[in-house]
């Protein structure tokens, strides 16, 4: 009751953050006890396991750069409020977050299968096809991954200081140089943390992704697909692609953190 | 070079209305309390917000009429000094500079040059591959005025450009930038709430208050013929109002004091200096003509003297030595004499009903 205890930590915090440390950590600990190290290196050099995880990385870096050429403007847009209805556009944006990732393929299967309310003409009138393609994989990831960079760059848009753009203006600058110039370059660790975290959510996709491309080996079987296929035929495999997997995405992270890190402590 | 204003802008409730000419080669000081508009001006000026009314003219080119046609401030010749100089964090001092001559057309090198150049006249040359963190508040101030001049504009804009300052410094950019606008040939609009820049840096002072122009004059004028209690205060001088008759003025807020100018009649206004005011303890015999009873209301030091507002018909500042104040034991509530000789008493007439912004030059509606 005096002073000097009321300064500990209450137990009532320092108890469940135990408990949720403990919860996350775990089953990573546990994927890496139970990995077969003695085989790991001959499963993860396997022709499919390569596919698998080299079309991962071509999709979900295609994906970040597409979320980006399109998804920053968007940002840029919201964080302004230029358009009517802003307010709706951004629930609109954010929930791809909130869908279960089945119900986005299937939504993206409604829009832009075979028989589509776009998919239906591209495919008659150009020949098109998208679901159960590499393309199909790539648009799946889009769709889930790009609400994570739109709203980083939108919390980092409306917190970035306008005088500067004024200031370039007033020295002659056109819209497109300030944006290119000055907007951009300043909000960079924002664009790096916004990109780092949907890459990341692209690279892990499953559901929207089986769901809208199938599960092909070598055209839509991503990482995460791969994983779930093995899983049903052997655990070890299962294991070794997860590790691979981990240790990518947490290789590229923790590469990126410093940005990361003073990019999300500003938006 | 010359700018011209006559213009109103409205920012949500709030209204500025300004009309001015200012020649080519004068500095023109817009002085005026927090939330006068002189941001609002700078804006304007700078084609950072269109105004609703009226007209600006750069050069005898019209940038903004309030309608159809609107130069914006990508195509203005304006160079604004911004508040805390808004320097590019992410750009070296050079390419700082060079931004603007770049943004307008020139080349890589051509710019790179002309950057070194002006930053060469501005003594910063050796600062040109630092990062604007790594420079002083001082440095700043001249590498911003060098990112403004660089693009050769016709007009300067400086918003508060000694307000980031510490007090020492401010003095010796404040004398820097003397020189520096002296050798500058377009029109310089300076923007401050601190009247000594505008006294020590304009040649005209245009003062604000409350998106009005309430006294346009030279320093000279503002100092001797205050014409609001907002300039007044800021020269130190107590100002009074009231109907002048016969050689006696009758203040409006109670009391009356005998004046040297018998022929001054209709509203008129007094300027009290402090220095010129007398306390006593008794009612003093004297040649003084005006002499009044008072209350102290406060004391306040100020440089050598000591500065008491007192409460009385007129209530008025006086300025006097702390030795007369601790001889005589003034105190809040101590009661006093005033004494005033009429030939201290600076008067003459407030144009109009002798109300705020009326007598200033050049304003419309």
């Amino acid at each position: 009751m005096n002073g000097r205890r009321a300064a500990a930590p209450p137990w009532f915090l320092i108890g469940p953050g135990v408990i949720a440390v403990a919860f996350l950590v775990v089953p990573l600990i546990a994927l890496l006890l139970q990995a077969p190290w003695e085989s790991f290196a001959s499963i993860i050099s396997t022709p499919s396991a390569m596919d698998a995880l080299r079309l991962s990385l071509v999709t979900s870096l295609i994906a970040t750069a597409i979320a980006a050429v399109i998804g920053i403007p968007l940002a840029w847009l919201l964080a302004r409020e230029i358009l009517p209805g802003t307010r709706l556009i951004r629930a609109l944006v954010i929930v791809p977050l909130l869908l279960p990732p089945v119900v986005s393929g299937v939504a993206l299967l409604a829009a832009f299968g075979r028989r589509g309310s776009v998919g239906g003409f591209l495919f008659d009138t150009f020949g098109i096809q998208l679901p159960f393609t590499t393309t199909g994989v790539i648009l799946a990831e889009t769709f889930v991954a790009m609400p994570f960079l739109i709203i980083t760059l939108e919390g980092a848009f409306r917190s970035f200081d306008r005088r500067f753009e004024d200031a370039a203006v007033t020295l002659g600058a056109s819209p497109w140089t300030v944006f290119r110039r000055i907007t951009i370059p300043l909000v960079g660790p924002s664009i790096i943390a916004g990109a780092a975290l949907c890459w990341a959510r692209a690279l892990g996709e499953f559901g929207a992704t089986i769901t809208f491309a199938g599960n092909f080996p070598g055209v839509t079987q991503t990482m995460p697909l791969a994983v779930y296929t093995a899983l049903e035929s052997d655990r070890d495999i299962a294991i070794a692609l997860s590790i691979l997997l981990l240790a990518v995405s947490v290789a590229v992270l923790v590469a990126l953190r410093g940005n990361y890190m003073r990019g999300a402590a500003r938006s | 070079m010359s700018l011209y204003l006559d213009c109103t802008v409205t920012r949500g409730d709030f209204t500025l209305s300004i009309a001015a000419l200012i020649e080519p080669g004068t500095v023109v000081a817009i002085l005026g309390p927090n939330g006068a508009g002189k941001s609002t001006l700078v804006r304007a000026i700078a084609g950072l917000h269109p105004i609703d009314a009226g007209s600006i003219s750069i050069n005898g080119r019209v940038v903004d009429d309030g309608g159809a046609t609107l130069a914006s401030a990508q195509r203005r010749s304006v160079g604004v000094v911004f508040q805390d100089y808004a320097l590019f964090p992410h750009l070296s001092v050079l390419d700082n500079v060079a931004f603007g001559p770049r943004a307008r057309g020139a080349g890589r090198s051509a710019s790179s040059a002309k950057a070194l150049e002006t930053l060469r006249l501005l003594g910063v040359a050796d600062l040109a591959s630092r990062k604007p963190g790594e420079i002083s508040g001082g440095q700043a101030q001249r590498v911003a005025l060098a990112r403004a001049l660089a693009t050769s504009p016709d007009v300067l804009l400086l918003d508060e450009p000694l307000a980031a300052l510490d007090v020492e410094t401010k003095e010796i950019v404040r004398a820097e930038l003397q020189t520096q606008l002296e050798s500058f040939a377009g029109c310089v609009v300076l923007i401050t709430h601190d009247p000594l820049d505008a006294l020590l840096l304009a040649d005209r002072v245009i003062v604000l208050e409350n998106g009005i122009v309430s006294q346009d004059g030279t320093p000279a004028e503002l100092s001797q013929r205050p014409l609001t209690d907002y300039v007044a205060t800021l020269m130190g001088v107590t100002l009074l109002r009231g109907e002048a008759a016969g050689g006696t003025l009758t203040l409006a807020a109670g009391g009356v004091l005998n004046i040297v100018d018998h022929d001054l009649a209709g509203p008129a206004l007094a300027v009290v200096r402090p220095e010129s005011v007398t306390l006593h303890l008794t009612r003093p015999e004297g040649s003084a003509r005006n002499v009044w009873q008072g209350n102290v209301i406060s004391l306040q030091p100020s440089h050598d003297r000591i500065r008491v507002l007192v409460d009385g018909e007129p209530s008025v500042v006086a300025a006097i030595t702390p030795e007369a104040a601790a001889d005589m034991r003034l105190a809040r509530g101590t009661g006093v004499w005033l004494s005033l000789k009429s030939l201290d008493l600076q008067t003459f007439p407030a144009g109009g009903a002798g109300h705020v912004g009326i007598g200033a030059r050049g304003v419309r509606g």
